[in-house]
């Protein structure tokens, strides 16, 4: 089989890392070989956070090629468009729509691009790209934290891997305080999805 | 039973599986979390510490190893720099008990002020070296870096780099051997564990030795692979570089070494009679294929491969297909990606609620020079700031600032060091001050915290490794009153007009002074406040919010009618309530939020 490649990004304190986690257990759980890179740098502090994870038979390098990644899971609308190079042609996108403006933008040394030109260049370069506001959703259902999961759960709706097999990952990695909590998000992220017609197809 | 480890966490299950009790350490990325994993899931098997700096860790691994206790150390590369003096000596005396020494680097400089290649200090040391390709070698080469290093009566460094460190992948576990509960009396063995010049000079020749006949025990080891495929080209490679080459040549021939100092000639020269074209494959300097030279064999490496970072599948194929070693696919680049490569980057800031942001704003406004250290605070360097002038290793902003004052600069000085870079190495250079009579103020951040590196304990705290282990916690102001600086005060962090006035002070006093900025870390109190509000009617879109470098501080979309500009918004999901962008406001703006109310942050 092909190895199937992932990339989850967003922005430092947004809960990607254990995103990518999540990810990459269920992989194993699932039966592949899975593998997962992350680049923090100086992640907590507001920083770019990019995770790839990448399930197989038998996977060699932590990361994927440029080009070959087949779902891109962005909690933040600038860092999907980061990662333009790394899309297949048949790739999936997700990506959260709440904007976190980098300072240099507040500062106006920077501009944050337009949301209709970043949002037509990831169709232009993915196959079918999905998005929806998971930070407010997050607020909505009581944590802001809570937004990781949300978006897990959406992801979750593009995989072929049981409900359950998700469930058990996330229990692994949030605290059992949280665990509700989570759950719920998982759910609430998964159905936003499932409504979509072409998730199915 | 399978697991899946990150390469730090596997370097933890290693040292459980190989029958380790003692593991010291300081924080550096990409390392800090092998002694973090130790200490929250192996505490009750093994004693953990995060010591003062790299050198204190280095010494009590040998004593612990000289008392008969199976050891390891963690560093992150430059740490090694640090512990070299004690890494040194025991390589000359060994142990009683197994001792592995695990460097994890970090090619990319991803978290570094260098990109030092530490394999070199295995040549210098002369010492054996491990290199992991994956969290599966990374746990098995824990345990057989204790076997080598009892086998052979030597210390083992073991290196990783942050591709293995923080990467994650499936580990087969094993079980933990039997360990001794008691080790007997301290051995009373001058000759071999004191290394006056008399009996060193007997130990370096038992070292040349002793790297003899490990290369002869290696040839035939299975440290080394090697697959055999078509024999035109030949690679020979190692660590996590074995799996990006596998990748990009799926179709060489590979040798690929677990063990890379000293180098099995034999093995090498066979594989290098047996290939067309035989190529080095290694990421920084050219180690392997020095010495591979050296040998008489013609092989390719650095005329190919860059010496700089990392070389990740996509990077290693570009050079790969410039020198004709795999064909080129045509890849048609979509416009959208030329399009949208220069947009905005997102470098680290100042977290929302981080107690080191009035520090700078005011350093900034009072336009001293700034002698830096290594710590969150160098973010103080970017803009808005632009406040740290120079930054270079740990614990050297405060000889930095000794050094202006000894040439007499014209302006008054400052350095910044973090608290835990204080006792790492700001102790010797705050007394060389004192006792050479400098003037320049030493301001001491602290934060309750090594934050930089993800929140460990240092002497200043009252805990060890994990919260439920208690410690006994040195305060800074009577420490540095103790070491004969008449100037000392501390500040509340949080409060810029006090912070101001603390600079203000001691920049007055001819000599040195140190002033202490305290505020807690928001990772430490983790008690996020309610989010603060803009009044729209009174803020004047002055800007001077942005200044204090805040996440959370952004632009609206409502326009101030006189100037044009863009009003400032507080994003209600970062604001952790620290009041220093309210602070700082001239229209009283920024507003407290109401009382009782909960943080979305929480
Ligand atoms: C010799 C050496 N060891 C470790 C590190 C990694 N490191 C960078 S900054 C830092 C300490 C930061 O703590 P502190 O000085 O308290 O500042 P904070 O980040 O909390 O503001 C460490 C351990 C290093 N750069 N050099």
């Amino acid at each position: 089989m092909k190895d199937i490649n992932f990339l989850v990004v967003g922005v430092g304190g947004q809960g990607t890392v254990l995103a990518g986690d999540i990810m990459a257990e269920v992989g194993m759980l699932a039966g592949y070989d899975s593998k997962k890179s992350d680049v923090l740098g100086l992640a907590i502090r507001g920083g770019s956070v990019v995770s790839h994870i990448r399930w197989g038979e038998k996977v060699d390098a932590p990361m994927s090629m440029r080009g070959t990644v087949d779902y891109l899971l962005a909690f933040e609308p600038l860092e999907a468009l980061r990662q333009l190079a790394f899309l297949s042609p048949e790739s999936t996108v997700v990506y959260n729509e709440y904007k976190i403006p980098p300072v240099s933008v507040s500062s106006g040394l920077t501009s944050y691009p337009e949301e209709n030109e970043l949002k037509s260049a990831l169709e232009a370069t993915a196959q079918r790209v999905y998005s929806f506001n998971a930070t407010d959703t997050a607020v909505e259902i009581g944590n802001v934290k809570a937004v990781n999961i949300i978006l897990i759960g959406a992801f979750s709706a593009f995989m072929d891997v049981k409900v359950d097999v998700w469930e058990t990952a996330i229990k692994k990695f949030v605290p059992a305080k949280y665990e509700e909590l989570n759950l719920k998000a998982f759910h609430i992220g998964r159905e936003l999805m499932e409504k979509e017609e072409s998730v199915k197809a | 039973m399978k697991a899946i480890l990150s390469g730090n966490e596997a370097f933890a299950r290693g040292a459980y599986e190989a029958g380790i009790q003692v593991v010291t350490g300081y924080p550096g990325t990409p390392s800090s979390e092998i002694i973090t994993t130790i200490g929250s899931q192996y505490n009750d098997d093994m004693y953990s510490e995060w010591s003062t700096n790299e050198k204190v860790a280095m010494d009590a691994a040998a004593g612990a190893a000289y008392s008969g206790r199976r050891t390891m150390v963690t560093t992150k590369q430059v740490g090694m720099n640090v512990l070299s003096d004690s890494l040194l000596y025991s390589v000359y005396t060994g142990a009683e008990a197994g001792l592995v020494v695990v460097t994890a680097d970090d090619p990319g400089l991803f978290s570094s002020q260098n990109e030092q290649d530490n394999r070199w200090y295995a040549r210098l040391a002369k010492i054996p070296l491990l290199e992991p390709q994956d969290s599966q070698e990374a746990k098995d080469f824990v345990v057989k870096g204790i076997e080598i290093s009892e086998k052979f009566d030597t210390p083992v460094l073991i290196r990783s780099v942050m591709r293995i460190s923080h990467s994650k992948t499936i580990v087969e576990l094993g079980e933990r051997p039997e360990v001794p509960k008691e080790v007997g009396k301290f051995p009373r063995d001058i000759s071999k564990y004191n290394c006056t010049a008399m009996y060193a000079k007997e130990m370096h020749a038992k070292v040349e030795q002793r790297m003899l006949d490990i290369e002869e025990w290696l040839e035939s080891s299975d440290l080394n692979k090697i697959e055999w495929k078509d024999t035109k080209i030949g690679i020979i490679t190692s660590g996590v570089v074995h799996t990006y080459v596998r990748d990009v040549f799926p179709n060489a021939s590979v040798l690929k070494l677990g063990m890379i100092n000293p180098i099995p000639k034999k093995l090498i020269k066979d594989f290098a009679s047996k290939v067309d074209t035989l190529i080095v494959v290694e990421e920084l300097d050219p180690i392997l294929e020095e010495q591979i030279k050296a040998l008489g064999i013609e092989v390719h490496g650095k005329d190919i491969f860059s010496p700089c970072y990392e070389l990740l599948p996509d990077r290693l194929k570009e050079f790969a297909v410039s020198a004709n070693l795999i064909e080129a696919e045509t890849v048609v680049e979509k416009e959208e990606v030329a399009k949208f490569k220069d947009i905005p980057s997102r470098s680290a800031v100042f977290c929302p609620g981080c107690p080191h942001r009035s520090s700078f704003y005011v350093m900034n406004q009072l336009k001293v020079p700034v002698a830096g250290d290594i710590g969150c605070y160098n973010l103080g360097s970017m803009p808005p700031f632009n406040a740290q002038h120079t930054m270079g290793a740990m614990g050297a902003s405060i000889g930095v600032l000794h050094g202006m004052s000894i040439a007499k600069i014209p302006e008054n000085r400052v350095c910044t060091i973090g608290d835990s870079t204080f006792f790492h190495s700001g102790m010797p250079p705050l007394a060389n001050m004192v006792h050479n009579g400098s003037r320049g103020v030493v301001v001491i951040m602290d934060n309750s915290t090594t934050a930089m590196t993800g929140h460990q304990d240092h002497p200043g705290m009252d805990w060890m490794v994990t919260k439920e282990r208690a410690a006994k916690k040195i305060e800074i102001e009577p420490l540095v009153r103790a070491m004969g600086v008449e100037k000392v005060k501390s500040v509340n962090a949080f409060n810029v007009k006090e912070v101001k006035r603390g600079f203000e002070e001691c920049l007055e006093f001819d000599g040195p002074s140190v002033l202490i900025t305290k505020g807690e870390c928001i990772f430490v109190s983790r008690k996020p406040k309610p989010a603060f509000t803009v009044n729209t009617e009174k803020c004047i879109a002055c800007h001077t919010c942005f200044r204090v470098g805040c996440p959370a501080v952004v632009l609206s979309e409502e326009k101030f009618e006189k100037n044009g500009k863009f009003k400032s918004r507080i994003d209600p999901t970062l604001c952790n309530g620290c009041s220093v962008c309210s602070q700082v406001c001239p229209t009283g703006a920024i507003e407290a939020p109401e009382a009782g109310k909960r943080s979305l942050a929480e």
